[in-house]
Parts: structure tokens; sequence; C-alpha cells
């Protein structure tokens, strides 16, 4: 933690933290207190008077039935989310991992999706999936599928679903990638000579032995789903259709900025933020553990 | 190569080709709609091949009213807006990480511990979850629609301290010894040495960071409410309703591309930093 070297206590210590800790005070600390603190209050409805309720907020929340509803799709969301795009991203992986020739180029065409921007994602994906224009509902009339995630919440949920997955795949290759490539070859090859063909040596040897990064990326992605989705639900379906797709950071801000209910969306900034500090802690505690080889 | 299998060999290609297929369809769309007219692009099914209007497109997006009937911003306008908010961000967070990271590894003073963990905290507290109580801090300083309110809240980082504390943990205690017997003072050692030995560090979170700016979507749409401060990232979504009532596919994926490149083009053209970066940076 600390050098064993080190310099004298003075003030330049302080100094040199002082932007940071102004930064964490002024725009984290202060307004997630101030969160907490608005979370014990009713406004009425007029915003003339506010009402110390202590946990009242909160005891509406657990009876709200669409807030309960919003916290099921928002796990299911995030399931769908880290299933579909782990598995996507461990299958290239693994043939990634087998090809010789060429795989900078594939890594190089395949972590691109990274750097586009949620809320583009969702511009892409409500495009293609636009029900008079699109590719995608032309091809689904054919086969008898009427497309229009407008109007069909199961249809919108899909969509978010494929538009976020699809973002996420590139962080999860990359990670299964590099897991994958530093397996020692010799582990690899004794099981090759004892009989075990590609199939078996990655289902008993390879997936095994990369299970950290599987932990670790269930995390990430479930934070990824719960966090970062927001830009992708507010360009394809803004919550809709009759909040098919209202997961609780879009509920958050939909809440305070459009209904401005004050009370009730720092209550659930509260919960959420509770549910962002037991990730950290869970990806803190059980990611450190290495595989010993 | 362990093994000669020809035909598996070959399966593995064609999979990552398709995979490939099916990672890049969607920007493919994307800019076959943006060499189209906009007549064409109102017309289903909606072409899978390159038309001719793309120079015309990219002239009108960039430099012209963009959107016909619109308020908005121009394009160049956004991207200058864009790029100066991610250069703010990441330069910001790298350089107050640093000299955070420096005090807390280098330093022994009172409540070291508890600076760290104040900046732990951060790591907790996405800007999702603590939208509207910062919205109002905000406010109250008077930073609605500036660079700084599009910034400064953003730049504090428990990740990037960790990974710069991370890095000067790692250099060895010899230099130091050697730097103040040749008389360097603290201020010396971090600009003469420690900076140097974590460059490449630097370069990579700077990917990372530089990405993470350019792509922030909430935060701005919260505070800028003058069309002179929209970022490119935005607009798209007002251009989304927009196309509502006159749908301009063409000029709405001509801007979705030009919003997409500059990060893109950094995460290609420096793969090798952005994988060290994103791999330091979460774990």
């Amino acid at each position: 933690m600390l050098k064993r070297v080190h310099f004298p206590a003075s003030v330049l210590p302080y100094l040199l933290v002082a932007p940071q800790i102004l930064v964490t005070l002024v725009f984290f600390i202060w307004p997630a207190s101030q969160a907490v603190y608005q979370s014990f209050l009713i406004e009425d409805a007029f915003g003339l008077s506010t009402e110390f309720v202590w946990l009242e907020n909160f005891t509406l929340l657990m009876d709200d039935a669409i807030y309960l509803a919003s916290f099921g799709r928002t796990i299911l969301f995030s399931v769908a989310v880290a299933f579909l795009s782990m598995s996507m991203a461990l299958i290239l992986a693994g043939f990634a991992d087998r090809v010789v020739r060429g795989a900078t180029a594939y890594r190089t065409m395949l972590i691109w999706p990274y750097a586009v921007a949620p809320v583009l994602a969702g511009a892409l994906w409500v495009f293609m999936f636009n029900p008079t224009l699109g590719i995608f509902p032309f091809l689904l009339e054919m086969v008898g599928v009427d497309w229009n995630h407008y109007l069909n919440g199961n249809q919108a949920m899909a969509l978010v679903i494929f538009a976020a997955a699809w973002k996420q795949i590139a962080y999860n290759f990359l990670f299964y990638l590099a897991a994958m490539q530093s397996i020692p070859r010799s582990l690899i090859e004794a099981a090759a000579i004892d009989g075990a063909g590609p199939v078996r040596r990655f289902r008993d040897l390879i997936f095994p032995l990369i299970s950290p990064t599987t932990f670790f990326l269930l995390v990430i992605n479930a934070v990824y789903a719960f966090f970062d989705t927001f830009g992708i639900i507010h360009a394809i379906t803004q919550g809709g259709p009759a909040n098919a797709t209202t997961i609780l950071v879009y509920k958050v801000f939909n809440d305070g900025f459009v209904g401005l209910d004050l009370g009730g969306s720092a209550a659930q900034s509260v919960i959420l933020m509770f549910l962002v500090i037991s990730m950290t802690v869970v990806q803190f505690r059980y990611v450190e553990r290495k595989v010993e080889y | 190569m362990i093994e000669n299998r020809p035909i598996l060999n070959l399966v593995s290609h064609l999979v990552l080709i398709l995979g490939i297929a099916i990672v890049a369809l969607p920007i493919w769309i994307t800019f076959v709609a943006a060499t189209h007219d906009a007549v064409r692009m109102t017309q289903a099914p909606i072409p899978m091949l390159p038309g001719g209007h793309f120079w015309a497109n990219f002239k009108q997006t960039l430099f012209g009213a963009g959107l016909s009937g619109s308020e908005a911003a121009p394009v160049w306008r956004m991207l200058l807006n864009s790029l100066t908010m991610a250069m703010m961000i990441a330069v910001g967070k790298i350089a107050i990480s640093l000299i955070s990271a420096f005090a807390i590894v280098y330093f022994k003073f009172p409540f070291r511990m508890g600076f760290f963990w104040m900046i732990f905290i951060t790591l907790m507290l996405p800007v999702e979850v603590r939208i509207l109580p910062t919205f109002e801090v905000v406010a109250d300083l008077g930073m609605l629609n500036s660079y700084w309110g599009l910034s400064i809240p953003l730049i504090a980082s428990a990740t990037a301290t960790f990974m710069f504390r991370q890095v000067f943990l790692t250099i060895p205690d010899e230099l130091l010894e050697s730097a103040r017997i040749d008389g360097a003072g603290p201020l010396r050692f971090f600009w003469d040495i420690l900076i140097p030995l974590s460059r490449t560090n630097i370069a990579a979170l700077f990917v990372i960071l530089f990405i993470y700016g350019w792509n922030q979507y909430l935060w701005p749409l919260l505070i800028t409410t003058d069309a002179d401060m929209t970022t490119i990232v935005m607009s798209i979504k007002q251009m989304l309703e927009a196309a509502e009532q006159s749908p301009q596919w063409n000029i709405i994926m001509m801007t979705a591309l030009l919003a997409m490149i500059p990060p893109v083009f950094v995460v290609v053209a420096m793969q090798k930093l952005f994988v060290q970066g994103l791999t330091e940076t979460d774990k």
C-alpha cells in the first residue's frame, strides 16, 4: 500500500489529493447524501411542502407493483444480455484461440463495437427493426411474423436485449480470448496426447480453467446491463410500450425528471446505490482469486 | 497448433467470419443508408448495397443544416463539442488520478487512508444512480450549458487512481532512494521519473477514457439545453424523434456514422493500448 521509502509529511500530499477529493465531495458524496436525505421526504403534489417520512418512500416502492415488475424485468434483461453476449463471445474466442493465421485481423474486426456509444447502438438497431422500413421486419414478414416493437412489449424487450448484447460481445470476447491464451500450451498438448479431441478439451479443460473469467464477466455484464444501457433503451423504446422495457435506471430518470417524484426517485437511487456497492464488493472479493495451473 | 485438423480449421475460420458478419451487419446497414438519397430511404425494403449519394449526404450533414426543419446546431459544431468534452474528461481524469495516486503511495500523512476510501466510494456511484442531486449541484454552481459542467462532474475516477497506484507500487524503491540521494524533491521525482515510467499506462488509459468521454449520453442530455452545446451522440436521439414525423434516414445514419468514427478509429488504430487499458482498469 505505502512505499517502504517515502517522502516526509508536508502540505504537498494534501495539495496533490485536493482536486480529486474536491470533485469527489462536490459531485459524488454530497449528491449521494442528498439522494439519501431526499429519499426520506415526501413532497406534496404542488411542491409547496415537504414532510419527513422516514422509510415511507421505500415501503411505498416495495408495495408498488410497477416498481417490482420493473425490478423483475431488469433481472430478466441483464440475465438475457449476459447470457447472449457471453455465449457468443465464448464461441468466437474458442475458435479464435485455435486460429493461427489471421488471428489479429479477426480480433480487430470483432472488438470495435466496444467503441460505439449505447445510444448509437440503439439507433442502429431501431433502424434495422423499423416496422415499415427495416430489413428484419421485412424478412420476418416472409415467415409470417408481424414485427412491431412499438406495440408489442415482448418484441421491444427482445430488441433492447439484442442491441445491448451486440455492444457487449467485443468486451467479453477480449477477456475470454486473453484467458484462453494464458492457459499453458503444455496442458492442452498433454490432453491431446491422452486422446482428448477439441470438443472434449474445451469442455473438460479450457472451460473449467477460464471459469474465473466467466465469473468476472458475469459481474461486469450485470453492472453493464443495469447501469450502462440507459442510452439503448432511451433510443429504442423509451421504456415502452406500456413500461415493457422500463428497467430500474430508466425508471429513476423517468420518475425524477419526467414525473418529478423527487422522493420516490431518490429512494430508487438509494436502492440502486446499494446494488452497485454489493456488486462491486462481490467483484473485488472474488475476482482476485486466481486459478493455479 | 496442437494437431492438424484441416476441417476444424476451416470451420474455425467460417465461424469467425460469420461472427464478424453478425457484429458488422448493423454498421453495414448504417453505411448503406448513408449512401442513398432521402427518397430511396423511405421505400421498403431498404437497399442492402451502397448508393451514390455518400458525398452529398456527407456535405449536407457536416456543413449544411443537417436535418431540414430542425433547429439543431450544425454537425461539425457537435463534433467539436464532443471532442472537447472527451478530451477534457480524459485529460482531467488522468491528471487528477496521477497526482492523487502519487500522494497516496509516496507520502505518509494523516488521513491518508481516509482519502483513499473517499476516492474508492466514487467507484460505486455511477452517474446514473445519482443524476437528480448531481444535476442540482451543477445547476447551483451555474455550470449548466458549459464545457466545465459537461466534464468536471465526471472526472473523479477511482479506477484510474487504482491503476496508477498499482503501477507506482511496481516501481522499485531503489529509484526513489537514488533520486533522493541525488537531491531530487518530490515534484522532481514525480515529473522526471514516475511520469516517464508510466507513459504506456497513461496512453492506454487515455484510449479507454477518450471513448468513455465521447460516448457520454445521459449527463450531457441533462445539463445542456442550449443547441450550441449539444454533443454528437446526443443529437442522434433528437434526430430519431424528428424521424417519426419526416424520416430522413440517410442524414440520421450519416450522423450516426460520423459519431462513431472517432472512437472506433481510436480503438482500431491503438488496438494494443486499448486492450492493455481495458484489462488493466477493470481487473
